[in-house]
């Protein structure tokens, strides 16, 4: 695949803190995994690249412009069913309301939650609700799906049931980009993987290189400490 | 002591006789308050969530001013609906001064401060934790305010009762815009300061049990209600 | 969301309900009067029995004759119904009234403790206030530019003392009705000038007790007039005559006359025809 996103000196300043300092980047792989220590700023840089937040400098360079959804560690469930969840991302695109209402239903059985469709969203379980957030983002078929650690708080048959969700999205040719905590995820997940370490890109690296032979001192640390 | 018993005892005489008159004024509150508490949500809930959620010049100042509006004087209200209504006043070609019309006018104008300034409080709260979500999905700041309203309308119920707590219990705009006219516009609070200047200070005061009883039954049904609807909604 | 909509319409419907039950059209006049006739109970006797005669209703505001007056000046009354004559006549010479018609009078007592510690006890009215003066015995005035108020201030002036400079902490100038004022009265244990009626009719009265009555001085007539429809040409000018014309007529005169408390009667009708 051809560079999708250049990433061109992007920082971030807050008060005094530099929480993303000068990144470059050029983003190419269908699946790129974000790794690195806590507080290194991976999710701000998720968030600059999805526009939700700007930068103090530097600029994203589009190849062409993509259709964006992200997915939150936790979950945002409106008070309302599962279906009408899904039904809102739809409809804010402004699509006529029978499509919202079958395409809804479609994502819903992806994710294997039509049963529980009629259901209060936010009285399903947290692996539950992760589900609705990614059928809400799959019904509008992005052209790039972001995901900020979708896993984290979920238990482990609840994160296999994510992650196969997370690969079917990407088979349909979305965009993958994600941060998460889980190395043995990334793996399976990533062909390429972004480490970043205090604001700064470390190293960017295909993914089988990396967990075998990183390229920086503060990589092999980090999978150090990270790997059992 | 005993003047607390005697009205209680009188309390109770009045609710179990179910005095035709005491029930029309009874009445008669709970539809003003009532009718005011729905234009004030109708008008306040935008407005707050519209604060909490807008990025505009002048939002700060605004948010203030809505605060502090909040203790806005009952007095004050009815002197400035009177004016506007008298007939020597701007609006005084509808005849509407004296009538339950002009008390819902005051408390609408009194109430609507308190409820535009606890929805803020309201959506403030909700904003912080979805609008990452909301704007991701492209809601504009609008839509995201419509979708917070309907999502916090659990908590905003607080905000309505509030407003009507406050309506229902105010004398000062009330018997200044409605006169106190028996049989039109006499409500509970007139009737109690009616009855403190008749001297007869227990039934005041057994008047002020019933519309404490009464407001304290709404609260009671409004929050078995939201009760039963944030369990069925989470 | 059918759940949504099911909301916002009952939410409106409940609104609408509210604000508008009750706007049925009906006939009435405005009466604009006094705290006296209203808290002495006056007005819920005459009520029904001229809405019977006429099938007008009254809807009656009653305010502090100053207020009174101002009201009806603002156009908010058809008619007006108080007792200050000086400010009656100067209402209609202001071109705000039609005609002053006297209607009924009842009298002012001055009330004050039992004990009586100024000793005005079955005084006149300008010895008994000269001595609550002379005392510097509490004494509790309305301060509302009311009726009573003018005429409490003509008395003080007729018996000689300069309120302006006698004025201390024993005369508490509360700004409020007949029924309020004689409620801070009892707790103050303080002499008052009141009209007989709202006494009478008064439970609240702790040791206070009738103190000077009777003296001629003491008269507190009540007048009619109709609001100016050249002034202000929404007032019902025929349905407000028609109550003045009641009011004034053998059987008006005859209603005021029957009302009485504990076999007392409050009013006296003394309409000239």
């Amino acid at each position: 695949m051809n560079t999708w996103l250049t990433i061109e000196r992007l920082g971030l300043t807050e008060g005094s803190t530099r929480i993303i300092d000068d990144v470059s980047l050029s983003l190419a792989a269908q699946r790129t995994v974000v790794l690195g220590p806590n507080g290194a700023g991976k999710s701000t840089l998720l968030r600059l690249i999805h526009g939700l937040l700007h930068p103090s400098e530097g600029a994203l360079r589009w190849a062409q412009p993509l259709s964006q959804a992200m997915v939150f560690q936790r979950p945002i469930m409106l008070r309302t069913t599962a279906l009408a969840n899904v039904v809102y991302g739809l409809k804010l695109k402004g699509h006529a309301k029978e499509v919202c209402q079958r395409r809804a239903l479609d994502s819903l059985a992806h994710v294997g939650l039509e049963h529980l469709a009629q259901r209060p969203a936010r009285l399903l379980s947290g692996g539950e609700q992760q589900r609705v957030a990614l059928a809400r983002v799959w019904a509008l078929e992005p052209e790039l799906l972001i995901l900020d650690e979708p896993t984290a708080s979920l238990d482990p048959a609840s994160s296999r049931e994510v992650e196969r969700i997370i690969n079917e999205i990407a088979a349909s040719g979305t965009r993958i980009l994600m941060t998460t905590h889980n190395l043995g995820q990334a793996r399976r997940i990533a062909e390429e993987i972004v480490f970043i370490d205090r604001g700064r890109i470390a190293e960017q690296t295909p993914v089988a290189e990396f967990f075998t032979q990183p390229r920086t001192l503060a990589a092999q640390d980090f999978l150090q400490e990270e790997m059992p | 002591m005993t003047e607390f018993s005697d009205s209680f005892l009188t309390a109770w005489q009045l609710l179990a006789a179910s005095d035709a008159r005491l029930s029309a004024i009874v009445l008669l509150s709970l539809r003003v308050s009532l009718a005011a508490t729905v234009i004030a949500c109708v008008i306040g809930m935008p407005i707050g969530a519209l604060l909490a959620v807008g990025r505009f010049p002048g939002r700060r100042v605004l948010i203030v001013l809505f605060n502090g509006l909040m203790g806005l004087p009952p007095v004050v209200v009815g002197l400035l609906v009177y004016l506007l209504l008298s007939r020597a006043g701007p609006l005084g070609q509808f005849g509407l001064l004296f009538s339950p019309t002009a008390m819902v006018i005051a408390q609408a104008v009194l109430v609507t401060p308190i409820v535009a300034a606890l929805t803020r409080q309201v959506i403030a709260d909700e904003w912080s934790e979805y609008r990452e979500q909301l704007r991701s999905l492209g809601a504009s700041r609008a839509r995201a305010a419509a979708t917070l309203l309907w999502d916090g309308r659990f908590s905003l119920s607080t905000a309505a009762l509030a407003g009507f707590g406050r309506a229902i219990a105010e004398v000062g705009a009330v018997m200044i815009v409605g006169g106190n006219i028996d049989g039109v516009t006499r409500v509970m609070t007139t009737t109690i300061a009616l009855e403190t200047s008749k001297g007869d200070l227990p039934l005041a005061l057994a008047l002020g049990f019933i519309l404490i009883a009464v407001v304290l039954a709404i609260n009671a049904v409004a929050y078995a209600v939201r009760g039963w609807a944030e369990r069925r909604w989470g | 969301m059918i759940t949504r909509r099911l909301f916002c319409s009952a939410l409106a419907s409940l609104g609408l309900l509210a604000a508008t039950a009750s706007q049925a059209q009906e006939r009435f006049v405005t009466v604009s009067s006094t705290t006296s006739t209203e808290q002495s109970g006056l007005f819920s006797h005459l009520l029904p029995i001229f809405e019977k005669a006429s099938g007008i209703k009254l809807r009656v505001v009653a305010l502090g004759t100053g207020q009174a007056l101002d009201m009806a000046r603002r156009g908010d009354a058809d008619v007006v119904f108080v007792h200050d004559k000086a400010a009656e006549e100067k209402f209609i010479a202001e071109g705000y009234g039609v005609k002053r018609q006297e209607v009924m009078y009842n009298d002012f007592i001055v009330i004050g403790p039992k004990a009586d510690p100024a000793k005005a006890l079955g005084r006149d009215i300008l010895e008994g206030l000269r001595r609550i003066e002379a005392t510097k015995a509490p004494f509790v005035s309305r301060g509302d530019k009311s009726g009573t108020h003018a005429a409490e201030l003509r008395y003080w002036k007729a018996a000689g003392v300069d309120l302006d400079k006698a004025k201390g902490p024993w005369y508490r100038d509360t700004g409020s009705g007949m029924g309020p004022a004689l409620n801070t009265a009892a707790s103050m244990n303080a002499y008052i000038l009141a009209d007989r009626g709202t006494w009478l009719s008064f439970k609240n009265r702790g040791d206070l007790g009738i103190i000077v009555e009777g003296d001629t001085k003491l008269f507190n007539q009540y007048g009619v007039i109709l609001v100016n429809p050249a002034k202000h040409p929404h007032v019902k000018q025929a349905d407000g005559q028609k109550f003045i014309d009641w009011v004034v007529s053998d059987a008006g005169q005859k209603a005021i006359a029957d009302y009485k408390i504990g076999g007392e009667q409050l009013f006296f009708p003394n309409a000239k025809r």
